[in-house]
């Protein structure tokens, strides 16, 4: 089989899909912008995200100068969302990548091994699934301590059955096909026929739940800091920031309300588009369009 | 828990200081709420048929007045022996009375079960208390000198069968460890006797200055013996004293109600020592524990008063004519204190460089605006011999970079700051703060890196010592300067775990002052002695003193005769409401 | 039947989770001033000496009697203090779901109708929007328009001071009606509304796609096409014969919410101290409350579970492929 051509056509069928796919492409820019945004945050940031404190103009609103006014230490809102975009979506990542990495491990592990590993393994993540998940990522926090390194960690742990559940499928999908019965009949290796033949056939499901996971690892991880769990002060990290405002006191509701709309926008706004992405690589993976 | 000890009340998160009204004023938002909600709350409740009830703070019987309180935590235990945090004294103090008082509003002692403040026989070492007449618990039990023997033995008697009590977070009479000494041969009351039904004698192993504040102290209050006879295991849950209220139901998690006590002893005394009323027929003592909630909950009222005000909340609540604020006279401090063991803060140099560097006015100004004043001494000016002439610590940069050159450390270096996660009444914005001092240290060179921990274990890390720097702070428990230098800085306090000397700061010279003032009921040789005391400490500034806070409460404009206590455990006897303004 | 096994390892996780929890409990009980020889002597009357394995089968014996031990905090049984805080919970998450489902599924039914137009598209972007926002955020922008900025809803708390309502379910909205409180009902739905509408967004939104969806499958289905060919009404076709059958991925969709929004009901009841289980798991958790994290841990497992398992029972019930 001439593998070049045909990841060539699956490929152009793949971005012709993508492409023609509105809300994914728009997804795909916004979330290149905040890419961009955490990237270059030293270069664009107008102010010091920690240091440039001004304590006379707590929560001033919006103005020239600070374009989405100050937080409750007179720090200027834009720079700490563009300083914040780096630490919450490498903390997204590390999450994602935390859970695809042992995910995967598990998925393959049960999917190619079958019968009583597969058995066990799967009843395991059952019973993580079975645990509501935020619940489970605040007792694991609990359990290793506060902090930003801990939340990802304990949202990694919640997001992993799922991974390893789609990996499974995808691997039994997939075991019984041809190149995979030749493969073994050429006497290759366990090792060899999941990574050359097993794990590339399963890639796009795979591709598909972790963009999906990252959507509900940002969030999470936010939710973790809301709860003082996560990120600790001064980190600007969007569920922080919005705790820290809103653990200052009555006046943010008043005067305030900028310090708690601008960050949630920023979650809200990053998570969409990772959700559009997710889409439009469901819709053009998906072997049902094809 | 020692280290809850003093740590009264939940406090407040802070914003930082009065600003200008942007957009939507104060003043439209308080009233929000407030006008739907009061006028169903006239309407009151259908049918409240005696069983239980959703909400219902405020349900009742037409025409009962209720005082809702609300707070940052709910009660511990009621065994006030037994408890040592701040919302559990609180109730305790409305259901018992001491021997003794303090005198609305300040750190005075005033005669409260006894009718008089006694005066030192025999060099302080026997003190006689006269007991008044007629005075009854609440099951109709008489109030005597046995009653006060019986209590008192069960306090200091750790074989008492009624050494016992507190439910399963008992404090198991650590109050009466820490203000005499300890139990049985350690206690510095060698024994108590009823000289006849009305008078009691206290004989002391050796003169103790606090000893008059320390009986006034809430956790003193005289339980009724015949309800412990019955039940001291399940006393913490079915309290019994003669306080102007009495025990009504205890919602755990959610709300203490107390019913007014028709045959109170207190109701013909005057205001001023602590009598009067009781005036409003219930108390709800009801647990909101985030801030911003409590005060919406005020502005929308659903409470009466509110506890653990952020000093930003107090011109918002001002400006409305529905509500007011009262600040607590201050008997606090909120301090940094340097790990004096770890480098280099071993190092006099680095501790008065940090000292000079930090701006504390802007600080105090921007975090507490009214409500607080900057510190100079460990202890604040409410408390006798307070040293007026200490000045805070003069802010400059300029000099805390050569305090640092001397030391050897002109490049800078990095530390740990620690900061409490959640607000206490003497640092309402402990997360804040802590950011403004990093900010300034960055200037001198000194890179420091911001710590937190669940509140638990930070007072557990700081009180093993695990920390560069750390915030904390201390309430007074009784006014007594030994209650804030001896607890906070001396050598006693530096101990391996549980440390409330957390600067471990060891001086033997300062020791033995300490231990002298407090030996001796000379109120000339005390002065003197604490007056060195503050002056040592100054000079080797194991602390950068931050603030004395005055904690502001929030109330509706109707309530009157509310008079905070320094020690934060006032009697509510005193409080009405205008029927009007409901 | 599957979830016997997940249970029995549900209940070995939450042991070994609380157990790894840092800090010693007979220490906590005590006080920091506890003698070695008392927390020796209360490690040995909790079975704390005992091996591991011993511990966790007679954790599980006294959890199968509905035993869970005793909070620390309040000395009560955390059964009792569990359902306590119940109705409060419960009510919450069915008026969140209530309102998942009576804005998902009519918004879901249009955008499918009507599929490829304006209508669907605005709504394809509004239920993605839904599942992108975090809950807190939601909770404290609903508080400062509709409380803050409008005054119309009031916050905190289910009911007003002053308001009583007597207890029979221990949910506001059924005791009032019951008891013929209408003060009270009326102040307890405007307590509601604002946490309700920010629990049930997230579960909305996935309601609204996933009804969107399935009525798209069920319509392309012959049946669907013969009974437009013989002349029915579209609308009619939709509600009678489509919808019916689209329900039933849809009510599993609702049935996996559910487990969603005990969880999300932690962050929403902290936000508007709404006294229930959610919160308290909160509080146990900052507290230490051993017994406490671990029956909220194991309740809310539970409940997940057999929420899965009706839903499975349900499932057969509705679809009329699937007879016993």
């Amino acid at each position: 089989m001439d593998t070049s051509v045909a990841a060539r056509s699956g490929w152009d069928d793949f971005r012709r899909a993508f492409l023609s796919n509105r809300l994914a492409v728009i997804g795909a820019v916004v979330m290149s912008l905040f890419i961009l945004m955490a990237i270059f945050a030293p270069v664009l940031a107008p102010y010091d995200p920690i240091n440039d404190q001004d304590l006379t103009s707590n929560f001033a609103g919006p103005s020239a100068q600070h374009w989405l006014g100050q937080d409750e230490l007179g720090r200027d809102i834009l720079s700490r969302i563009m300083y914040g975009a780096r630490v919450s979506l490498t903390a997204g990542l590390a999450a994602v990548a935390f859970a695809t990495t042992f995910g995967t491990l598990v998925g393959v592990t049960a999917g190619y091994a079958g019968r009583w590993i597969d058995a066990i393994l799967m009843r395991l993540m059952d019973m993580l699934l079975a645990f509501p998940s935020i619940l489970l990522a605040i007792v694991v926090v609990t359990i290793l301590g506060q902090g930003l390194t801990n939340a990802m960690l304990a949202v990694g742990i919640v997001l992993l059955p799922q991974i390893a559940r789609v990996v499974r499928s995808a691997v039994i999908s997939v075991r019984e096909r041809d190149y995979v019965e030749a493969e073994r009949a050429l006497g290759a290796s366990h090792t060899r026929i999941v990574t050359s033949a097993i794990l590339p056939n399963s890639l796009a499901p795979l591709i598909v739940q972790s963009t999906l996971a990252l959507a509900t690892a940002i969030l999470d991880i936010a939710a973790l800091s809301f709860l003082g769990l996560g990120a600790q002060a001064p980190t600007p990290e969007w569920g922080a920031m919005l705790t820290d405002a809103f653990r200052s006191g009555f006046g943010v509701f008043i005067e305030g309300q900028h310090a708690i709309l601008f960050p949630g926008i920023a979650i809200a706004l990053c998570v969409l588009s990772v959700n559009f992405i997710g889409d439009g690589l469901r819709d053009a993976l998906d072997p049902r369009r094809k | 828990m020692q280290n809850f000890r003093g740590e009264r009340e939940k406090g407040a998160s802070v914003l930082a200081q009065a600003r200008g009204i942007r957009g939507l004023s104060r003043r439209d938002f308080l009233k929000l709420g407030g006008t739907g909600i009061a006028g169903a709350a006239m309407l009151g409740v259908a049918g409240c048929g005696g069983g239980d009830t959703i909400g219902g703070q405020g349900g009742g019987e037409g025409g009962e007045s209720i005082f809702t309180w609300g707070r940052g935590a709910d009660t511990v235990g009621l065994d006030p022996i037994n408890v040592t945090d701040g919302e559990s004294l609180i109730v305790t103090r409305q259901i018992f009375d001491g021997l003794l008082d303090f005198e609305p509003g300040t750190t005075d002692v005033v005669a409260a079960l006894a009718t008089a403040v006694p005066e030192p026989e025999e060099d302080g070492l026997v003190y006689t208390f006269e007991l008044r007449e007629g005075v009854t618990f609440h099951d109709g039990e008489p109030f005597n000198a046995e009653a006060v023997v019986f209590n008192f033995d069960r306090w200091r008697e750790e074989d008492n069968e009624f050494h016992v009590g507190g439910g399963s977070q008992t404090s198991s009479f650590s109050y009466y460890t820490s203000q005499f000494g300890g139990f049985d041969d350690e206690s510095i009351i060698e024994s108590v006797e009823a000289v006849d039904e009305l008078t009691v004698r206290f004989n002391l192993t050796s003169p103790l200055g606090p000893f008059l504040r320390n009986i006034a102290m809430s956790p003193f209050g005289i339980a009724s013996p015949a309800a412990l006879e019955e039940d001291a295991e399940g006393f913490w849950q079915n309290p019994v004293g003669t306080g102007p209220f009495q025990f009504d139901s205890w919602d755990r998690g959610n709300e203490v109600r107390v019913t007014a006590y028709e045959d109170w002893w207190g109701t013909d005394l005057g205001e001023g020592e602590g009598g009067a009323g009781p005036f409003v027929d219930r108390i709800v003592f009801r647990s909101i524990p985030d801030n911003a909630a409590r005060v919406a909950a005020l502005a929308g009222g659903q409470l009466t008063a509110a506890d653990g005000l952020t000093p930003d909340d107090v011109p918002t609540i001002e400006e409305d004519e529905a509500l007011q604020v009262i600040t607590r006279p201050p008997l606090n401090i909120g301090y940094l204190a340097f790990n004096t063991e770890k480098e280099p803060f071993d190092q006099l140099e680095v501790r008065q460089a940090i000292t000079r560097a930090i701006n504390m006015e802007r600080i105090v100004e921007s975090f507490f605006g009214d409500t607080a004043e900057v510190a100079s001494n460990a202890m604040p000016p409410t408390v006798p011999f307070f040293r007026e002439e200490t000045e805070p610590y003069p802010y400059d940069p300029d000099e805390a970079r050569s305090l640092l050159e001397e030391a050897g450390l002109g490049d800078g270096f990095s530390a740990q700051l620690w900061y409490m996660p959640i607000p206490r009444p003497y640092m309402p914005n402990a997360r804040g703060v802590a950011q403004a001092m990093q900010n300034d240290l960055e200037e001198v060179g000194i890179n420091v890196e911001l710590v937190t921990r669940e509140w638990g274990t930070y007072l557990d890390e700081t009180g093993r010592g695990e920390h560069d720097m750390c915030i904390l702070g201390w309430t007074g428990d009784n006014g007594d300067p030994d209650n804030f230098l001896n607890v906070l800085l001396s050598s006693r306090g530096a101990t391996e775990t549980d440390a409330q000397n957390v600067a471990y700061y060891q001086n033997p010279e300062l020791d033995e002052i300490l231990d002298n003032a407090a030996e001796t009921i000379d109120e000339d040789e005390r002065r003197e002695l604490y007056a060195e005391a503050q002056q040592i400490i100054y000079e080797d500034a194991p602390w950068a003193p931050i603030e004395y806070a005055e904690p502001p409460l929030g109330f509706q404009a109707n309530v009157s005769g509310y008079e905070p206590s320094p020690t934060g455990g006032e009697g509510f006897n005193s409080v009405q409401l205008d029927q009007e303004g409901a | 039947m599957q979830i016997i096994p997940v249970l029995l390892g549900v209940s070995l996780i939450v042991f070994v989770m609380v157990r790894s929890i840092p800090g010693d409990p007979a220490q906590i009980l005590l006080g920091q001033q506890a003698t070695e020889e008392q927390v020796a002597a209360l490690r040995e009357q909790l079975g704390l000496n005992q091996p591991l394995f011993t511990q966790y089968f007679l954790f599980l014996r006294d959890a199968l009697t509905g035993d869970l031990g005793s909070s620390i905090v309040t000395g009560r049984p955390v059964t009792t203090e569990l359902l306590d805080r119940l109705p409060a919970t419960l009510e919450l998450t069915l008026a969140a779901l209530l309102f998942a489902v009576a804005v998902g599924v009519p918004v879901g039914v249009i955008a499918a109708v009507k599929q490829y137009s304006w209508v669907d598209k605005v709504t394809s972007v509004i239920a993605l929007t839904g599942v992108s926002m975090p809950i807190f955020w939601l909770a404290l922008i609903l508080v400062v328009i509709f409380t803050v900025n409008l005054n119309w809803l009031p916050f905190p708390g289910r009911l007003s001071n002053g308001i009583a309502i007597v207890s029979i379910t221990g949910m506001v909205v059924p005791d009032s009606i019951l008891t013929l409180n209408f003060v009270g009902l009326w102040d307890g739905i405007k307590h509601l509304i604002l946490p309700a509408v920010a629990l049930g967004t997230i579960p909305m939104a996935v309601v609204t796609r996933m009804t969107r969806s399935s009525m798209l499958e069920v319509m392309g289905e012959d049946y669907i096409r013969t009974a437009h060919a013989k002349g029915v009404v579209p609308w009619r076709v939709v509600f009678k014969h489509a919808l019916r059958n689209a329900m039933l991925p849809t009510v599993t969709v609702i049935g996996l919410q559910f487990g969603l929004l005990i969880g999300g009901a932690v962050i929403t009841e902290t936000i508007f101290g709404w006294g229930g289980i959610g919160q308290i798991a909160l509080e146990s958790i900052n507290r230490r409350d051993y017994a406490m994290i671990q029956g909220v841990v194991l309740y809310g497992a539970f409940f997940f579970v057999m929420i899965n398992l009706f839903v499975d029972v349900l499932y057969a019930v509705l679809d009329p492929r699937v007879r016993y």
